[in-house]
């Protein structure tokens, strides 16, 4: 056990009533730490300790901030089309020149030819030119975050219109980046799993506390409509409700009406969840020790309960987004949900809903990428929180 | 038992008429109807209907009525096996759905299996063998399948099935039984068709079904009486599948009422891309074209199967496990 808690300025460490002095003579804290934790520091730390869930953090943050900056990096707009370009393959970027020597990154020209055999029209390289890779080029205006006139992009190639654009990822049906679209539809693809989350744990905040604090019918009422919502099978239901939604709305309130439909089902988990910790900690000794000091319903739920659970709320959260991002992407792509003009990785996958597209243009499928990693990352962060909000858990 | 079972059939009535009303408000709430989108159509194929004639077709529907007669009239006709009019195919829904009914049935039957044929096996292996390549592997599937929706799944089967057999897969029948009557070669056919979907449709819950039979596994085997039985001697892998597995299947088993609404929609969503001629379909169309009673029918008929899965999965539960019969249903 330590020392350092210099005795010389209190003559116990009970009376200097420093909480880490306390901990410290008590031989609460080990050796070698000698520093107090709060809880949340302590979840922090084991979080960190898994490598997977840190990598999945950073990687979707990076997602997050490229759809942000959607416009700046993808090379085109959304609605630009190459008419010459349909579908056009990934384009590749070559470093090495046809002698073997190293060079500044570039695309060669594409050309059509018409293939003799099939009497389809192909996208070739032409060996002939080269276009270097350029970065900061003019290009498409846009408005960024509907405040700045900007017109530049990351990164482009002269002459895209003539010798083809760089599509990274391919171009579609009517020539346009799928690349740009699908940042573009990160946009509304993954704020549409937050917006749900916090409907949801608003309604299931709500309820859930009514169902845990009073008990009785009122628990009973909620638990039997929680029960009826879980049992009735979601995409039939979830049909039927986007079907309902007006075709004539404007695009923001169908975004919004499918947030909501989707928020419908993703509440009951967290109600649950917050009922359960709501009976657990009614009865702990904290809680009667504040109701005996005289605290209202009111701070006694925002001051103790609430942040004494919400780690675990934070787990069901962040394990119900995917949920959500995946119910937009099957329902855009049925047609229910959002349509275009409106770009969202499943309105994107609905060009993809004929097999031989995909065979003859299998790039279609990139937006699905984007939905499985962000689902993936999504779900390792949710495991990583979960471990780390386990109290029990060793450091 | 029969009590349990009793007060279980009980409480299924409340939430059935509580699912029909649901159901038949969600078809509804779009502004307007089948007539108004059927004349909509008409007009703009240049044909004109007269005020008396319009008004003649929604009587034919019985779309003039007030929403609560429409619905008393359909769920009275419906409880009686009487499921009203499709009006788009103009055909009693009862002769649409029959078949569809029965091969998503089918499916989802089949669906469940796998998921458990093939969830427990593999959950049980990855416990015993805690961090070797194969628990990793399964993991690694496992998180695959549960980020995968199931409809990108099916095209991506089916783009391999083009791609490495130039066949595509979709479909239950081959051409030859598509029409054909019930026999033997056709239900052989059937099966041979559905595997498919089974499979894409069984992933994610098997993914998820195996990530809680590891983690009760594993709880399980670090328990003091299981090192008891080993220090008597008894074999590792008796030991296994006597103690700690039978009490990990519980959980396992207790969630089948909510895995099967999960199967059902994703059979739904799988049809649609595979183009099974399953309920998929037809419900999506049905919605589309605001078919009422059709698409009303199907959602309610839907909702009512699962019910009655989960409740027989829990009637069998309460059999097993006496604790529940007792009404003592846990934390769960």
């Amino acid at each position: 056990m330590t020392t350092s808690a210099a005795p010389e300025s209190a003559s116990s460490p009970y009376e200097s009533g420093n909480l880490s002095d306390l901990l410290e003579a008590e031989g609460t804290i080990g050796e070698s730490r000698t520093q107090f934790l709060t809880p949340r520091q302590l979840m922090l730390l084991r979080f960190k300790r898994n490598k997977l869930a840190v990598i999945s953090f950073w990687f979707l943050a990076l997602l997050y901030l490229s759809a942000l900056f959607a416009p700046v990096i993808s090379p085109y707009d959304k609605t630009h089309r190459f008419n010459k370009h349909l579908y056009l393959p990934p384009r590749e970027i070559h470093i090495f020149s046809e002698d073997g020597g190293l060079q500044r990154p570039f695309v060669y020209a594409v050309k059509i030819e018409t293939n003799k055999e099939t009497f389809t029209r192909d996208f070739v390289e032409d060996r002939s030119q080269q276009y270097p890779v350029q970065f900061f080029v003019k290009g498409d205006p846009y408005k960024l975050w509907g405040l700045f006139r900007l017109d530049w992009h990351l990164f482009g190639v002269e002459n895209a219109e003539e010798v083809g654009p760089i599509f990274l990822l391919g171009g579609d049906k009517f020539g346009r980046d799928i690349l740009g679209r699908a940042l573009y539809g990160g946009r509304i693809s993954l704020t549409i799993g937050l917006v749900g989350v916090t409907i949801s744990l608003i309604i299931g905040l709500l309820l859930g506390g009514l169902s845990g604090l009073y008990g009785g019918v009122v628990d009973n009422l909620i638990q039997r409509l929680i029960e009826f919502i879980r049992s009735i099978p979601t995409i039939p239901l979830w049909m039927g409700l986007a079907a309902a939604l007006p075709a004539d709305w404007p695009q923001i309130r169908i975004y919004f009406g499918i947030t909501i439909i989707l928020s419908l089902l993703a509440w009951t988990t967290l109600a649950r969840v917050v009922r359960g910790k709501f009976l657990s900690l009614r009865n702990e000794d904290f809680v009667l020790a504040a109701q005996s000091a005289g605290a209202n319903q009111w701070y006694l739920i925002w001051q103790h309960l609430v942040p004494s659970f919400m780690s675990y709320v934070l787990v069901d959260i962040t394990l119900a987004i995917p949920g959500m991002i995946i119910g937009e992407t099957a329902l855009s792509f049925l047609g229910l949900g959002l349509v275009s003009p409106t770009v969202s990785w499943g309105v994107m996958l609905k060009d993809a809903q004929q097999v031989v597209e995909i065979a003859i243009h299998p790039w279609i499928l990139w937006p699905a990428m984007f939905v499985v990693v962000t689902v993936l990352a999504l779900n390792f962060i949710g495991d990583g929180l979960r471990d780390a909000a386990d109290p029990y858990a060793d450091l | 038992m029969r009590e349990f079972i009793l007060r279980r059939v009980l409480q299924l009535i409340p939430t059935l008429i509580l699912i029909s009303i649901v159901s038949f408000t969600i078809i509804q709430l779009p502004p307007g109807d089948y007539v108004t989108t059927y004349v909509a159509n008409l007009a703009a194929a240049g044909e004109e209907l007269s005020e008396e004639e319009i008004m003649a077709l929604e009587a034919h529907y019985g779309l003039n009525q007030p929403g609560y007669i429409q619905y008393i009239k359909w769920i009275t006709n419906f409880v009686q096996g009487d499921m009203g009019l499709s009006f788009y195919w103009d055909r009693p829904v009862n002769r649409l759905i029959g078949e569809r009914l029965m091969l998503t049935m089918i499916m989802s039957f089949f669906t469940l299996l796998f998921v458990y044929a093939m969830a427990i096996p593999i959950g049980i292996y990855s416990a015993v063998r805690q961090y070797s390549l194969a628990d990793y592997v399964f993991t690694f599937i496992g998180f695959i399948g549960l980020a995968t929706p199931n409809f990108l799944l099916a095209l991506i089967f089916m783009y391999i099935g083009i791609k490495a057999f130039g066949a595509s897969a979709g479909g239950l029948f081959s051409t030859e039984f598509l029409d054909a009557p019930w026999s033997v070669a056709r239900v052989w056919d059937m099966l041979k068709h559905m595997w498919l979907p089974v499979v894409i449709v069984g992933t994610a819950g098997t993914a998820g079904t195996i990530r809680v039979m590891r983690a009760t596994t594993l709880d399980e085997l670090g328990r003091p009486y299981v090192e008891t039985a080993r220090s008597k001697g008894l074999r590792e892998g008796p030991l296994t599948m006597k103690y700690p597995v039978r009490v990990a299947l519980n959980p396992i088993l207790s969630t089948v009422g909510w895995r099967l609404p999960e199967i059902v929609s994703g059979t739904v969503l799988v049809a649609l891309v595979l183009n099974l001629p399953t309920t998929g379909p037809l419900l999506w169309r049905a919605l589309m074209s605001q078919d009422l009673y059709l698409a009303a029918s199907m959602i309610m008929i839907l909702s009512t199967l699962t019910l009655i899965g989960t409740l027989i999965s829990d009637i069998l539960l309460a059999w097993v496990d006496p604790r529940i019969r007792y009404g003592e249903r846990g934390t769960t």
